[in-house]
């Protein structure tokens, strides 16, 4: 009974636990199917190429886990969300195929300008981006959701400003690098492995982790004890938007094309949800990334699972909705005080009957 | 001293309305050709914004406690579908669908301020998963466009003109133009008024900045402050069911993306008009100013035709960026003259 309790208070523990829950759902459903009850573990090679569900998971799962990096440093130091996340994916899109395509031009079959100038100037705008949130959240003090709540509706627009209002097409294959394969692996994946890596080497091996958690923990105390909070919280804000501005170029590559108005389309809700799954505070502090990663990949594999049933997409943000507001509902601070004083009761009743 | 004193918050309201007068006057004068300056254009910003009237009066209340709430589009769109639904699918008549929507209203509403105001989760988390729910829904009540046709009530209140004795003209044609309002906008200039003298005279409009300026304080002067908060909650699904049925008395249809953003522009409208995002500072008639430049921005990129549309947006985004920062630097004023 003790150690169940332990488990259960775990961070790691409602991610993992959502995650096993997801993959049992679909064993479930391949069984009733007449399938192979494993099919959803199942990978196999078709064409040179790997493929499976899990796979699929992995790979379409990627550009959420990128942005679930950024969104949990940023949850973390100001107790914020920021919600401009999905439009900055479009708009280092759009303004990545604008540089290779020419402005104005819809279809292009050859670069106007190198294609690291393109990948480097969509990186460059969304930091920009990142740098802007930071700079009103951490100098003016306004609530993090209203600041990126002015990119959340100018992001977008200035996207499909850059792009003359239409789908702007990157025939070239090397454009393709970020979003197609690289031997038989996704690169997505590869991508979304590299940032991990990244941002786990920083936060082990610097003191970055350290102070964003102090600066999320008290602002004031952090201040005094001589943190920089303005600045820490100005980076993170940047590294958010470099995370975005990732996330957006893989997107783009994916399709070889700026479709400015459906890139990160609710992405940042995914990755809000991502992080609070991975059982971090909304109330910022304390974080632990790799929930944050972990409930990435299990929101793609809900999603995955639901087309799988058949539910379609518009119809699938009922049940997210609903795996929302009971992640949430659990772990509301009333709700575990209750769950908190019946346990005691309970014990308290047993100790009298001892 | 009966002068009233001019604080900040006022200068916020009174830039907000020099700021559409400008805007409104400047249209005027540059597109006086293109039929800008006529009476009808103004009425026409009215009636296409009807709705968001009503969903903003009812955000600046939720923002006067210190909340947001972002599910107002997706249960703006959820009322239309059931509309559009409801009369072409089910054959039920358009009243009893109105009461169905009203009461659906006040249930979403009780269900989000329940989980803010008793279970303590962030509004924004809250509503965020009713802005899901809600679009879910719509999608689960039908995936197609549905068009508004068959009943004859629903359709006559759309259509019907309420003629404004004033302000008429001659159009090109040699026709005199009379103007015109729909009975959207009388609901939605009424629902202004009444949020009005309610924040201003009742017990409960008070207490909404109560507890917006300070919870604690609130609390010693012994309001109820979780009943508040979860009625402003209530308050503001209701108001924007309301703005739902106005919204489809114009488009008179119902799809999945119907008003998607629309949350954005409720918050924009009220921000602008001067209701602080910390909350316990704010005005319904300042939030009706906000939808009005709104409205004037999207008419004014409209009748200049060479515009994308998109740049609506971002002139409204500046706006925003713009009063935030305002907001910003009047708070720090105010605390260095405190300290």
């Amino acid at each position: 009974m003790s150690k169940l309790k332990s488990l259960t208070k775990k961070q790691l523990f409602l991610p993992i636990f959502s995650m096993i829950l997801v993959m049992l759902i679909n064993v479930i459903y391949d069984m009733a199917c007449g399938n192979a009850p494993l099919s959803f573990f199942q990978i196999g090679i078709k064409n040179g190429f790997l493929y499976g569900r899990l796979i699929d998971v992995l790979n379409r799962g990627s550009e959420v886990a990128i942005l679930a990096i950024g969104m949990t440093l940023v949850v973390s130091s100001s107790a914020g969300t920021d919600i401009s996340v999905g439009s900055v994916m479009s708009l280092s899109g759009g303004f990545c195929c604008m540089l290779l395509a020419g402005y104005g031009v819809a279809r292009a079959n050859s670069y106007a300008l190198p294609l690291w100038v393109g990948l480097l100037g969509g990186i460059l705008i969304a930091c920009v981006c990142g740098l802007f949130n930071g700079f009103l959240v951490a100098y003016l003090n306004i609530q993090p959701m209203v600041a990126t709540l002015i990119l959340w509706s100018a992001g977008r627009a200035i996207g499909l400003l850059l792009c003359n209002s239409q789908i702007v097409y990157v025939r070239v294959p090397s454009f393709q690098i970020l979003g197609a394969y690289v031997g038989f692996l996704p690169t997505p994946i590869l991508i979304a492995a590299f940032c991990i890596v990244i941002a786990a080497l920083i936060l082990r091996f610097t003191a970055l982790g350290t102070f964003i958690q102090s600066v999320g923990i008290n602002k004031k105390a952090a201040r005094i004890s001589g943190f920089n909070s303005a600045r820490i919280i100005l980076i993170t804000y940047m590294i958010c938007g470099l995370c975005a501005g990732i996330a957006g170029l893989t997107a783009t590559s994916r399709i070889y094309s700026a479709d400015t108005n459906n890139i990160g389309l609710n992405m940042e809700l995914d990755a809000i949800l991502s992080v609070a799954l991975g059982g971090n505070s909304l109330g910022g502090g304390k974080f632990n990334l790799s929930g944050s990663i972990i409930g990435a990949y299990t929101i793609q594999a809900i999603t995955t699972t639901m087309y799988a049933l058949g539910i379609s997409s518009a119809q699938a943000p009922v049940f997210k909705a609903m795996v929302v507001i009971l992640i949430v509902v659990l772990q509301a601070e009333p709700v575990k005080d209750y769950f908190r004083k019946m346990t005691a009761k309970k014990a308290a009743k047993e100790a009298k009957a001892a | 001293m009966k002068k009233t004193k001019l604080n900040g918050n006022n200068v916020l309201l009174l830039i907000t309305i020099i700021l559409f007068a400008v805007m409104y006057l400047g249209g005027c004068l540059v597109y006086s050709g293109k039929g800008f300056a006529h009476l009808q254009t103004f009425l026409n910003i009215l009636i296409n914004n009807a709705g968001l009237i009503c969903v903003a009066s009812g955000m600046t209340c939720v923002m006067l406690t210190g909340g947001i709430d972002i599910s107002v589009g997706s249960l703006v769109a959820v009322d239309c579908m059931l509309l559009a639904v409801g009369i072409e699918h089910w054959g039920m008549s358009s009243p009893v669908l109105m009461i169905l929507i009203l009461a659906i209203g006040l249930v979403f509403g009780l269900a989000q301020g329940y989980c803010v105001a008793y279970l303590k989760i962030q509004p924004f988390i809250v509503t965020m998963a009713g802005m899901f729910f809600a679009r879910g829904m719509t999608a689960v009540l039908c995936t197609d466009q549905v068009s508004i046709v068959s009943d004859p009530l629903f359709t006559k209140l759309s259509s019907t003109k309420i003629s404004i004795p004033f302000g008429g003209y001659v159009n090109k044609k040699g026709i005199y133009q009379v103007p015109y309002i729909r009975a959207s906008v009388l609901v939605a200039l009424l629902i202004v008024v009444v949020i009005f003298l309610m924040l201003r005279y009742t017990r409960f409009g008070r207490s909404l900045y109560a507890v917006g300026g300070n919870q604690q304080s609130a609390t010693l002067m012994g309001l109820n402050v979780k009943s508040v908060t979860m009625r402003a909650y209530v308050l503001n699904s209701f108001l924007t069911s309301i703005g739902g049925i106005c919204y489809c008395l114009n488009t008179m249809c119902g799809t999945t993306q119907q008003a998607t953003g629309m949350e954005m522009d409720a918050i924009s409208s009220s921000v602008i008009g001067g209701t602080l995002l910390t909350g316990g500072v704010g005005n319904v008639i300042g939030s009706l100013f906000g939808v009005l430049i709104n409205g004037t921005i999207s008419s004014l990129v409209k009748t200049n035709g060479k515009l994308i549309s998109s740049w609506a947006n971002i002139i409204t985004a500046i706006l925003l960026c713009f009063f935030i920062v305002l907001q910003a630097v009047f708070a720090k004023v105010k605390e260095a003259k405190k300290a």
